[in-house]
């Protein structure tokens, strides 16, 4: 979901309440989205894997956690995102996407609601941007940015173990559920949510208290802390967009694939900012479709790199790839005209000035191992 | 060891007779991080200094290696395509890259010596 940008050119970038434990714990650390936080622990292949077979603690503080208060907020939010919020039931968790008045993507969210409020957590990237889009659009309903939260995201088959003994509660929380509850007697959220395809929490605290959940977490045998390069990757085999690579104000939720977000009771009459280039994409079909993209051979596909058809002309551009720890393969997402969308379709990427054989795959490239609440 | 010099690009180079072997510095292999691919040149390519020879990517970034001296290239290390992360585990040994056979063996000594390399690293 955020975006690898650069730091904030001014000033110093900011330093989320764990920075002294990633230090002390030989995290590398880089500028981000404005933030100084940890690309890396022991390295990223070790802490992408560590994910997939075990448990792993990210520091996600530099989230936008905001909480949204007012008379028919999930109406008032229905306005400017296409889903259904207001059948949203109490503790449910819903992904979403905000949409501009060009039908391109302000930010993409979670969405809780809560008995009292609506919570939301957007990405760091977007925070300024969001809260001047839906203040301004939204002027009865309060944006209340909780600046002094920490989140922390716990992920990985063996989350739930690593929670078993800490806050035993949480592993009540269906996919997609919120509840709050007490770790080590620190009040804190827990959404059964993440963004590496595997089981997980998300869990926010106030920022005097991540210390000593982190602390608590990373006691766990099952727990390791792993840095934004394993998460990363880690989304990109599950196939999940980061706003500012994959999706941006030009690209549209139905290009994105990302239309089924919206629920059925609005589609057909979407109003929303861009509502009616997105039903009429929904009616015709985009021009152009998010898809995976496999190369052939090692070299890693990054973000930016032309895709051509096999005859070579230019059909879409690559907007994040990477090397797939799990698969051994580069692995790549972007967009292609809508003919060549189809898994299997014939591409060419250029990788260094040369043209390298692909093909279309279909997305996730990991499939997703969320928790099932009734196995059968 | 005086028969091993640097670049400020990180590469290194150990010389034997006209052969120079050229592998990335384990300061630059600490930096990249995992590697997951090396691109190497074809085996009697025409090198000049300076001039791009081989592609290291790591998970995060792919990066230029560039020749540091001037000649053809006599070899390069079979062991990479299959063992990428030999770069990390043995940066200055089983990790080399490369093996040109030098132009102007001369060109070897106007590289930068172990102390020069360390300043430029900051860690003399």
């Amino acid at each position: 979901m955020e975006a690898l940008l650069p730091g904030s050119p001014e000033g110093t970038p900011r330093r989320t309440p764990l920075h002294d434990l990633h230090v002390a714990r030989g995290a590398k650390l880089v500028p981000f989205a404005g933030w100084e936080l940890p690309v890396q622990y022991e390295g990223i292949l070790a802490e992408h894997r560590w994910t997939r077979e075990s448990a792993s603690l990210f520091d996600v503080s530099h989230m936008g956690q905001v909480e949204v208060s007012g008379d028919d907020a999930l109406a008032g939010l229905e306005s400017l995102i296409p889903a259904s919020l207001q059948s949203l039931a109490p503790g449910r968790t819903r992904y979403a996407v905000v949409t501009n008045d060009d039908g391109g993507i302000v930010d993409d969210l979670l969405l809780t609601r809560r008995d009292d409020d609506v919570f939301l957590v957007i990405n760091a990237a977007r925070i300024d941007a969001d809260l001047t889009w839906f203040r301004a659009r939204l002027p009865a309903l309060t944006f209340n940015h909780r600046q002094e939260r920490a989140l922390l995201a716990l992920q990985g088959p063996k989350a739930a173990d690593a929670l078993s003994r800490l806050t035993p509660a949480a592993l009540e929380l269906a996919p997609f559920a919120y509840g709050e509850f007490e770790l080590l007697g620190v009040p804190c959220s827990f959404s059964r949510s993440g963004y590496t395809g595997e089981d997980g929490f998300e869990i926010g605290c106030d920022g005097a208290d991540a210390v000593s959940v982190a602390e608590a977490l990373l006691a766990r045998p099952e727990v390791r802390p792993a840095g934004l390069g394993a998460r990363d990757s880690l989304r990109l085999e599950a196939g999940l967009c980061l706003y500012g690579s994959d999706i941006n104000a030009d690209t549209s939720p139905v290009e994105a694939g990302l239309a089924w977000t919206f629920g059925a009771r609005r589609r057909g009459a979407l109003a929303v900012p861009g509502g009616a280039r997105i039903e009429r994409e929904l009616a015709n079909g985009p021009a152009r479709r998010r898809v995976g993209i496999l190369p052939e051979g090692r070299g890693v596909i990054r973000g930016g790199a032309a895709v051509r058809d096999a005859s070579g002309h230019e059909i879409g551009e690559v907007t994040s790839g990477t090397f797939a720890p799990s698969l051994g393969v580069p692995v790549a997402m972007g967009y292609v005209a809508t003919e060549y969308s189809e898994p299997g379709a014939v591409l060419q990427v250029e990788l260094r000035g040369r043209k390298v054989p692909a093909k279309v795959t279909p997305l996730p490239f990991v499939p997703p191992r969320r928790h099932q609440t009734r196995p059968n | 060891m005086p028969n091993l010099r640097y670049t400020k690009d990180h590469e290194w180079v150990t010389v034997d007779g006209d052969i120079a072997t050229v592998g990335i510095t384990e300061y630059a292999q600490d930096q990249l991080g995992d590697i997951v691919f090396v691109e190497l040149p074809e085996v009697g390519r025409t090198v000049a200094a300076g001039e791009e020879v081989a592609v290291v990517e790591s998970v995060k970034a792919a990066s230029e290696v560039y020749a540091p001296v001037a000649g053809q290239v006599a070899e390069t290390n079979p062991v990479l395509s299959d063992a990428p992360e030999t770069v990390n585990a043995d940066a200055t040994g089983d990790g080399w890259f490369l093996r040109i056979r030098m132009a102007d063996p001369g060109e070897f000594d106007q590289l930068l010596d172990e102390a020069a390399y360390a300043a430029l690293t900051g860690e003399a």
